[in-house]
């Protein structure tokens, strides 16, 4: 299996105006392809991280490359992220067809040339009943699924997600799971998914980073190897999953102990 | 939860979710009852007082009278009232058109915003009824006059809740457009403006009651100084005549459509609201 580095940092560091540290020295490589989980305590510099792979912020000091995609001025690769945030982050006044449409229809694409790719993008996540559907009429976890199918309509190689699934119950969240790993090996995606659950990053990813708060760094880097799909409980009570989500779980422990407290 | 129709005989409630049906239902009545009782109440309560006192029809006229006053002179009121009405409107549309440009190009600029929000503040603080006589002064056009104080009176509260609404799109939305390479007119168009939607609607429905008192108060002003024919004049003219009932029947049709103008506000607000925004929607639960 030969990969390809999608994205490179390079001892990346982001200071705010009002003095804040929030990255120091950061460094990850990302493979194409691959399913990378940020794991850590809440305010170690994953979302600002997120933002800054996604152009919505800038660094301070060290860099960013993208060694084999096609690059616009802004220096970022063309058209090919997505995000999805914590919450669904949908436009409550358009249906969720036309939520969907919005990524196409910011680059020029007329509701019926959209109509085929939002379609498929719904049916993708299995809501192709509900095109006409207000997002007040939805459940939380449809709301995430239409938020997934507006990310994911743009046939994006790099989809950033920042604790998508945090605030949705646990029987929704583990299917949702699913659903995500079972589009990545479809889409050919390549995901960068922010959490705070040890076990959701165990579970999803092919590699877990962890970092420490104060400064936001990278403290350790968890290699999860078992193929996919990996087939829900049976891989929940294999020794790999137990072992990384171990290592991972010690790894954040030491990342806590050694900033202070919350 | 199959077919639950509305008139199936018999649905099981527990004894909580009786009292709530009962209680929506008398809620839905008395909504209209209540008012017209109260309505119904005032008028006989007026009538009697005026019966019982004595008091002249030239200091507070019956209830019957009034309604005389109104059938009697009803087209010269209705011809002043079209001509409120007119200054009414132009002006609502202009406080449209004004308040929701100001407030996009405040949303363009903080700069502008702070450089011109303070005087938005000043003309809403100072009273209209001290400005008009400087107006007309300054003003030939009785027309432009009346327009121009109504105006000042009802752009405010669309000028400034427009500029809150445009403010208070979703962060992460914001952050999306950006992703996507959204241009500032595709942000405004696609975001900020339907971000804003509920925020202007809510100033649309003070600036209609707002923008007839602007009008009548101006044609207070402008009326003392000679021609008019708006429903102001109407009463100024009523009141050196001694004609009382004339007044009563001009204040009442004032006020009858100041809440028709609120309903129709209201009305405007749930069409483009009732689908989508949690202000325009029943709750079930
Ligand atoms: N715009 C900002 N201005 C100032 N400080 C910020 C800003 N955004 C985040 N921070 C700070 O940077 C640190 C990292 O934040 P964040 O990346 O949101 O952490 P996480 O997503 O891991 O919880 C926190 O201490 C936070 O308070
Ligand atoms: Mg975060």
């Amino acid at each position: 299996m030969t990969t390809n580095t999608l994205l490179s940092l390079k001892q990346v560091g982001k200071t705010f105006s009002n003095g804040t540290v929030a990255l120091q020295d950061m460094s990850l490589d990302v493979q194409e392809g691959s399913f990378v989980s940020l794991l850590g305590p809440s305010g170690c510099g994953k979302s600002t991280a997120l933002k800054i792979i996604a152009g919505l912020g800038n660094l301070t000091t060290g860099n960013m490359t993208w060694p084999t995609a096609t690059v616009d001025q802004l220096g970022r690769p063309d058209h090919e992220i997505s995000f999805v945030f914590q919450e669904p982050t949908l436009m409550l006044w358009a249906t969720v067809f036309d939520n969907v449409w919005l990524p196409l229809r910011l680059k020029g694409v007329k509701k019926k040339a959209a109509r085929a790719a939002v379609e498929e993008a719904l049916e993708m996540v299995g809501l192709q009943d509900f095109a006409t559907s207000y997002p007040r009429e939805l459940s939380g976890g449809m709301k995430m699924r239409v938020s997934i199918a507006r990310a994911l309509v743009t046939r994006p190689k790099l989809l950033l997600m920042d604790e998508p699934f945090a605030a949705l119950d646990e029987i929704t969240r583990s299917k949702l799971n699913d659903d995500l790993l079972r589009l990545w090996q479809k889409m050919n995606w390549t995901v960068i998914f922010v959490t705070h659950s040890v076990f959701e990053s165990a579970y999803l990813s092919d590699r877990i980073v962890v970092m420490a708060a104060r400064p936001g760094r990278v403290v350790a880097d968890i290699a999860v190897d078992a193929p996919y799909p990996r087939g829900g409980a049976e891989f929940r009570s294999s020794p790999t999953y137990a072992e990384a989500s171990n290592t991972a779980s010690k790894a954040l422990h030491a990342a806590m102990q050694s900033g202070d407290h919350l | 939860m199959t077919k639950s129709a509305p008139n199936t005989p018999e649905i099981q409630l527990d004894p909580v979710e009786l009292r709530k049906a009962r209680i929506a239902r008398n809620e839905r009545i008395g909504r209209w009852l209540l008012p017209i009782i109260v309505i119904v109440l005032t008028i006989v309560g007026w009538d009697l007082f005026c019966v019982i006192n004595e008091v002249p029809h030239y200091v507070i006229p019956r209830p019957g009278r009034v309604l005389e006053a109104l059938i009697e002179d009803w087209s010269l009121l209705i011809s002043s009232l079209g001509a409120t009405l007119v200054i009414t409107f132009s002006a609502l549309t202009l406080a449209i058109v004004g308040g929701v440009g100001l407030a996009i190009l405040f949303a363009q600029s903080k700069w502008v915003e702070m450089s011109f929000f303070p005087y938005a503040i000043m003309l809403q603080v100072t009273p209209i009824i001290v400005i008009a006589p400087l107006i007309f002064i300054y003003v030939d056009s009785k027309f432009a006059g009346l327009l121009i104080c109504a105006w000042i009176v009802a752009f405010f509260p669309i000028l400034s809740n427009t500029t809150l609404g445009l403010k208070s799109a979703d962060h992460n939305l914001v952050d999306m457009m950006k992703l996507y390479g959204a241009s500032r007119w595709q942000t405004l168009r696609f975001l900020r403006l339907p971000s804003a939607l509920p925020y202007f609607l809510g100033g649309l429905k003070i600036a209609g009651g707002l923008s007839l008192i602007g009008a009548i108060v101006a044609e207070f002003v402008a009326g003392s100084g000679g021609a008019g024919s708006g429903l102001a004049f109407r009463i100024l003219e009523a009141s050196y005549r001694l004609n009382i009932p004339r007044m009563f029947a001009a204040i009442l049709l004032i006020s009858f459509t100041g809440i028709l103008i609120f309903m129709a506000m209201s009305f405007l607000s749930w069409l483009f609201l009732h689908k989508w925004h949690e202000s325009a929607i029943k709750r079930e639960i």
